[in-house]
């Protein structure tokens, strides 16, 4: 463990743009913390916080010069990772057949994640395990995760919405990351705790100036990290959680949660896990070009499992119920994890302020599951 | 047409018809007052709509199709019964009219039971009625399952914008 | 030609959204909403191999794509054979396209029918509609090796005698292939001697050695309902019995989310499937 002084995470800035990194971090726009491209320490948050709770999202001064005094904002790393539009492909036509350019490889930018908070390397993990690790790798997705220089920053404060630890996704990041901060801040000091978390990590940390952290150091780093545990907002029993939404398909509570839900889609747009695309397929006027653009979509919408015969999921109610139970049910039995995290969003940014941890409690509560004796 | 048949043959083909598996022996014997063996070439009817039904068939090989007239579209077949099936039960509900045809798509060889026979068995011996009954029961439910999955149209998929 | 045909499978394997130009050979209506592609594959993708029961993503430039099972002999390497209904934007424009034409297709995707685990046990196919589409590679597949199983069944229903599919061959496979073929059809006219009944109905006809059958089925998901109650009441056990899934696809790699049935991708988990594995799901309404 080491320490970096407030004033040369400059440095550490130009370090990775010297290695042609494009600094993505947080920064404020249209009262958000949004995810942009960071030229210099001075477009970053310092001294905002985030007030966050259901249907309510607000920035608020802080009292101190906190740099990373926030929790999570609207959008997460997907955006970069997985873009909510890319073009597949172009094709040519070429009198009777066409001819088709796939992506061309080493096209993809390097980026470097500043700022990311251990919910979202749990987050970028699972999106991995669709994209980069499983049966069929998706180029684009595979070629971004390589070169991506990923900062973590610890979360030394919770927000109302967050629910880390019931997910153990935080607050402390373990692994994931190439550097990690955790910034203390108080009682005078002002600086960052810094790890490495791997060969390029460490290879970083050496062209910053740093000193090996005191013992004393260390400990306000414990303590900050265990302050943010016990203040996360919201909890979710994860026991058994899977058995009890199978065991409960059509428990009244998807009735009830119906009546609420908008079928916005917000949820699915704001959560760092949801994967769900769809292909668009388009011409130019003369019909001699086409492209494939894939773009985000949401299991929300009412054509989303359209087959010849029709929608299977015909309602609201149905959609919901897809919804948080791939989240917290089918996403286990797919990649071997639960697909949510617990950073909140989907409760912060949901217009009708639907809980998903109020939602599981009062299935799990109120459970039709007769118990085997 | 109806054949001449020696008895104990004739109760030996009732034995083997899946209608009447475990029809004690002495049920058997009440039956076979009313049973006769007939065959039915290609393209003859068995059953007439609209005529008085006094006769149930336990098919044992060959095809039969239903069939009913439509004014307007003519004769539509619906259905086709077979060996080891049995055709008709109107037999038993007053007025005791047949609702469809039944004509023989390919030869078809029955056993034939008269009905105002059976009928007047199924009255004086309750047990044999009600084993009459509990048969033709499953027949009716078999065949009104079916008929609803028919009914569901479920090859039918529309192109979008078809009037269909 | 050769080299660039290499090419184009070796970027299959590492893109699996990369679409290649295939010429149609012949396009022939099976029924008046249902038609068959022959395509091309001799020159564009010689080394192109499919399993019965896979399908391909068949692409129309500047349209879009659509999920499509493949239905030819998978022995046939020289060309592909779709069978495709007319429903949606993409499958009329390919309904337009003639010899000459060019689709894209890439694949194949998906699971296939366990053939081997038929290999000296009598063989029940049980299907309706267009799902004797992907069934026929499979019953091809057997019939190469026709003293390699017992006895093969095949019930198949179809709305009328109008909409039945490779009517020549099913008298074929009855004829000359040792194939126990029983069609039924929903409605039929007085031209119609066979069957009329839902497919489920042909049961009663057929004795099964339930200890030694294998049953590979297809067809609207109600019909395998039924079909599945049908095997049961008679016997068979849950993990003799293979289903074909459909659902919404459209990257066919597990991607893009549409396909998932609880907690299967049909796309790649899919879409054949060992009964014990999706009866659960199937009685899940709206799932």
């Amino acid at each position: 463990m080491h320490i970096l002084e407030v004033q040369h995470l400059d440095v550490l800035l130009q370090a990775l743009q010297r290695r042609n990194y494009s600094v993505i971090g947080p920064t404020i726009r249209d009262g958000a913390m949004v995810l942009d491209e960071i030229r210099s320490v001075e477009n970053l948050p310092r001294g905002w916080t985030d007030e966050q709770g259901p249907a309510h999202y607000e920035l608020v001064k802080r009292d101190d010069d906190a740099i990373f005094g926030y929790v999570v904002g609207p959008f997460a790393w997907k955006q970069f990772l997985y873009p909510p539009r890319l073009r597949l492909f172009a094709a040519k036509r070429d009198g009777k057949t066409f001819d088709v350019q796939g992506l061309a490889e080493g096209n993809t930018p390097r980026y470097a994640f500043l700022g990311v908070r251990s919910c979202e390397l749990h987050a970028i993990a699972l999106q991995d395990k669709v994209f980069h690790t499983g049966e069929y790798a998706d180029r684009h997705y595979s070629a971004l995760r390589r070169d991506a220089f990923i900062i973590a920053v610890n979360c030394v404060e919770a927000g109302e919405t967050c629910f880390c630890v019931s997910m153990k996704t935080g607050p402390r990041a373990e692994s994931g990351f190439d550097l990690a901060l955790t910034e203390i801040i108080g009682e005078g000091l002002h600086y960052f705790l810094i790890e490495s978390g791997s060969p390029r990590g460490e290879s970083l940390l050496a062209d910053l100036p740093h000193r090996p952290a005191e013992q004393a150091d260390i400990k306000r780093g414990e303590v900050a990290l265990a302050a943010a545990a016990t203040t996360v907002g919201r909890s979710l029993n994860t026991e058994g959680l899977p058995q009890c939404l199978n065991d409960n398909f059509e428990h009244p509570q998807w009735d009830d949660v119906a009546k609420r839900c908008m079928s916005c889609a917000n949820c699915t747009m704001v959560c760092p896990t949801c994967f769900c695309s769809t292909v668009e397929d388009l011409t130019d006027l003369t019909g001699d070009s086409a492209e494939r653009w894939r773009r985000w979509d949401s299991c929300f919408t009412s054509d989303f499992t359209k087959i010849a015969g029709g929608n299977i999921r015909m309602s609201t109610r149905t959609r919901y119920r897809q919804w948080m139970m791939h989240k917290l049910a089918h996403w286990v039995d797919q990649f071997g994890a639960f697909g949510c995290v617990g950073c909140g969003r989907c409760i912060t940014w949901c217009p009708a302020g639907i809980d998903i941890t109020a939602e599981a409690r009062a299935i799990q509560e109120t459970t039709l599951a007769v118990k085997a004796s | 047409m109806e054949m001449t048949m020696q008895k104990e043959d004739l109760t030996e083909i009732l034995r083997q018809h899946p209608f009447l598996f475990g029809l004690s022996e002495d049920h058997m014997k009440t039956l076979i007052g009313c049973a006769s063996n007939v065959h039915f070439s290609e393209g003859e009817h068995l059953i007439r709509e609209g005529e008085l039904a006094n006769r149930f068939f336990l098919i044992r090989t060959g095809r039969v199709a239903l069939e009913i007239d439509v004014s307007g579209k003519g004769r539509l077949r619906i259905q086709t019964t077979g060996p080891g099936e049995v055709l008709g039960w109107s037999w038993l509900i007053s007025p005791y009219r047949w609702h469809f045809s039944g004509v023989a798509v390919a030869d078809a060889r029955a056993v034939s039971l008269d009905a105002e026979c059976l009928r007047k068995k199924c009255d004086a011996d309750p047990t044999f009625g009600f084993e009459m009954l509990k048969r033709l029961t499953v027949v009716m439910e078999n065949r009104l399952e079916a008929t609803r999955l028919q009914l569901l149209d479920m090859y039918d998929l529309p192109a979008e914008g078809a009037a269909r | 030609m050769t080299k660039e045909a290499y090419g184009a499978a070796a970027q299959q394997a590492a893109d699996p959204m990369l679409i290649h130009p295939v010429t149609i050979r012949r396009a022939l209506w099976e029924t008046d909403d249902t038609f068959t592609l022959t395509l091309d594959l001799a020159n564009a993708l010689p080394d192109f191999r499919f399993l019965p029961g896979q399908f391909n993503m068949l692409y129309v430039y500047g349209l879009g794509e659509v999920a499509i099972s493949i239905s030819s002999d998978p022995a046939r390497t020289s060309s592909l054979d779709h069978t495709i209904h007319r429903v949606g934007l993409v499958t009329t424009s390919l309904a337009h396209k003639k010899r000459g034409d060019v689709v894209g297709i890439r694949g194949p995707y998906g699971s296939s029918w366990p053939v081997e685990l038929g290999k000296g046990k009598d063989i029940c196919v049980v299907t309706g509609g267009i799902g004797l589409a992907p069934l026929r590679p499979l019953l091809y597949t057997i019939l190469r090796d026709r003293d390699a199983y017992g006895r093969v069944i095949l019930l198949y229903g179809g709305r009328s005698p109008l909409d039945l599919l490779y009517r020549v061959e099913l008298e074929k496979w009855g004829n000359e292939h040792d194939v126990e073929t029983l069609v039924t059809v929903d409605r039929g006219d007085t031209s119609w001697k066979g069957h009329i009944g839902v497919v489920t109905s042909l049961f009663s006809y057929i004795k099964l050695d339930v200890r030694n059958t294998v049953a590979f089925v297809c067809g609207p998901e109600i019909m395998m309902k039924f079909t599945i109650d049908e095997l049961e009441r008679r016997g068979l056990a849950p993990d003799q019995v293979w289903l074909s899934m459909e659902r919404n696809m459209k990257c066919a790699v597990g991607f893009c989310g549409h396909c998932q049935l609880g907690p299967t991708f049909i796309c790649k988990d899919g879409p054949v499937y060992p009964l014990p594995r999706i009866r659960p799901l199937l009685d899940r309404k709206e799932l």
